[in-house]
């Protein structure tokens, strides 16, 4: 079907409007479509993820009507803003909203877990350290004690080590 | 210099580019929708200067209220900005490298965008780019980071990793013999979309889809990496073998044809005319029927979507001056 504006261009754009009742379909290109107005690029673009996001997050949390919502202390975001937008405010408010956006996150994805490139602005992981690697460390501190000629130093640390292969746990 | 969406890559006959995006966020400033131009500003300089501190890299920033609208669009149209950055005007900026083969979205969705793209099936060498980039940046900012749901972002769909990785195909046969609806509903089912690249709604002008990881958390780089290109070589091979069936039917064979003659004589075309009848040239010139050069109808999809056109050329404002342009710009490029 050709364009009903300009006749030449194949018809892409197909609308029906309701005016008062009547349905009036028109036909039209992009660029006649375009130009008068019915496409924008911006909008329509595939699916809205965020939209969705919302959607799901209203589900879930239907008994949030109340009044004295609290917010995020940094950006002010109230829960329901996330709700309607579908989009986070700052890095706070996963933390002030941690608990009331899990479910959602796991619909998303699946997990809630991440696994993969670690930031370096993450906090140090706490390292427990086995037994074993407690005796490697004290038996070169005690070595490095034993070089420097600090024989008393030395023989605390051995003292030490004595204790935890002996005692098992501390 | 030449730019990366020319180039024919890895499996180029199907495959015309790859990219990785990654999304990042500083801590201590709010996402770019909670957040006014003055401290968009100060994100977009703090992350200018952590880039540019000792790298050497040949980025140029562009604020995005110094572009006209069309020179936006036509970013958007190769591909190097999102259409909804296009839009954009103060507070967000575009950090581009050379090659145009990095671009550094700040504040879009969130203050940081890293893109980076290769030509053909490059997942790995892409992933690697971005990622070296990406710790160089780590090093000089403080990214919002948690340790249970990875990078944080504006869109809650992109926690974890934030890694969006997306290969751009050319699916002519597979799309006359109606299989891409079976396509995007199996490839669903494994945690990635695929969808048009061009154009809107559900038929992608020039047959051109894009397939992309879905799922960011819980899963790694490496492994979305892997799962998504496990997919992309299969349907290299399923458009291969449909390709292959279909030129050798006479009616198929004798519109690739007549696709060609067109473009090398048409006096005006539409975008929707040139996506249309480039397909089909390309599909002829991957399976050798037709002796052209691929990389020039690469080159010729990118450079011939309208604000590119437009941007490129001062008299091609009207619709009709555009195709006026395209088609002589077609047929330069085409003639032997």
């Amino acid at each position: 079907m050709l364009c009903q504006n300009c006749g030449k261009n194949e018809a892409t754009t197909h609308l029906k409007q309701i005016i008062n009742g009547d349905m009036a379909e028109s036909h039209l290109c992009s660029d006649c479509a375009s130009h008068l107005g019915y496409s924008d690029m911006f909008s329509g673009f595939g699916l809205n993820l965020s939209e969705l996001f919302g959607s799901l997050l209203g589900d879930t949390m239907p008994s949030l009507a109340s009044g004295s919502a609290p917010r995020c202390p940094k950006c002010g975001t109230a829960f329901s803003d996330i709700v309607r937008d579908g989009k986070v405010g700052c890095a706070e408010c996963y933390r002030t909203f941690y608990d009331k956006l899990l479910p959602s996150i796991q619909r998303i994805h699946g997990k809630i877990k991440h696994s993969g490139k670690t930031s370096h602005s993450a906090p140090a992981e706490v390292k427990v350290e086995t037994k074993e690697e407690k005796v490697e460390k004290l038996k070169a501190q005690m070595n490095e004690a034993v070089a420097k000629q600090e024989f008393e130093q030395a023989a605390k640390i051995r003292d030490e080590i004595k204790a935890l292969e002996e005692g098992g746990e501390n | 210099m030449s730019k990366w969406y020319i180039e024919k890559g890895d499996q180029g006959d199907v495959v015309l580019s790859t990219r990785i995006r990654l999304a990042r966020n500083l801590d201590e400033f709010p996402f770019p929708a909670k957040l006014d131009v003055a401290g968009k500003n100060r994100v977009n300089s703090l992350v200018k200067s952590a880039l540019f501190e000792n790298d050497s890299k040949d980025f140029s920033y562009i604020e995005m209220k110094d572009l006209s609208r069309k020179q936006a669009v036509s970013l958007a149209e190769r591909h190097l900005i999102s259409p909804e950055f296009a839009a954009k005007k103060d507070g967000s900026a575009l950090m581009l490298s050379g090659d145009e083969g990095v671009s550094i979205m700040l504040c879009e969705e969130d203050h940081i965008r890293l893109q980076v793209m290769k030509a053909g099936l490059a997942l790995e060498e892409a992933f690697d780019i971005a990622d070296k980039l990406d710790s160089l940046l780590d090093s000089r900012l403080s990214y919002a980071f948690d340790e249970r749901i990875g990078y944080l972002t504006a869109c809650p769909t992109n926690l974890g990793t934030a890694m969006r990785a997306s290969v751009m195909l050319h699916l002519p046969a597979l799309t006359r013999c109606g299989q891409i609806s079976r396509l995007a509903n199996t490839v669903s089912k494994l945690g990635l979309t695929i969808r048009g690249a061009y154009g809107e709604g559900s038929r992608s002008s020039g047959d051109i889809y894009q397939i992309s990881n879905q799922i960011t958390l819980g899963i790694t780089e490496e492994t979305a990496i892997a799962n998504l290109k496990s997919i992309v070589l299969q349907l290299v091979g399923q458009e291969r073998a449909a390709a292959a069936k279909m030129v050798r039917n006479a009616a198929d064979e004798d519109k690739i044809f007549r696709a060609y003659g067109i473009l090398k004589n048409a006096r005006l075309l539409s975008t929707e005319e040139f996506m249309e009848l480039a397909s089909l040239v390309r599909l002829g010139a991957a399976r050798g029927i037709l002796d052209v050069n691929i990389e020039k109808i690469n080159e010729l999809i990118v450079n011939m979507q309208p604000a590119t056109v437009s941007a490129a050329n001062e008299n091609a404002d009207s619709a009709a001056a555009r195709d006026a342009v395209r088609a002589a710009a077609v047929r330069e490029a085409l003639a032997d």
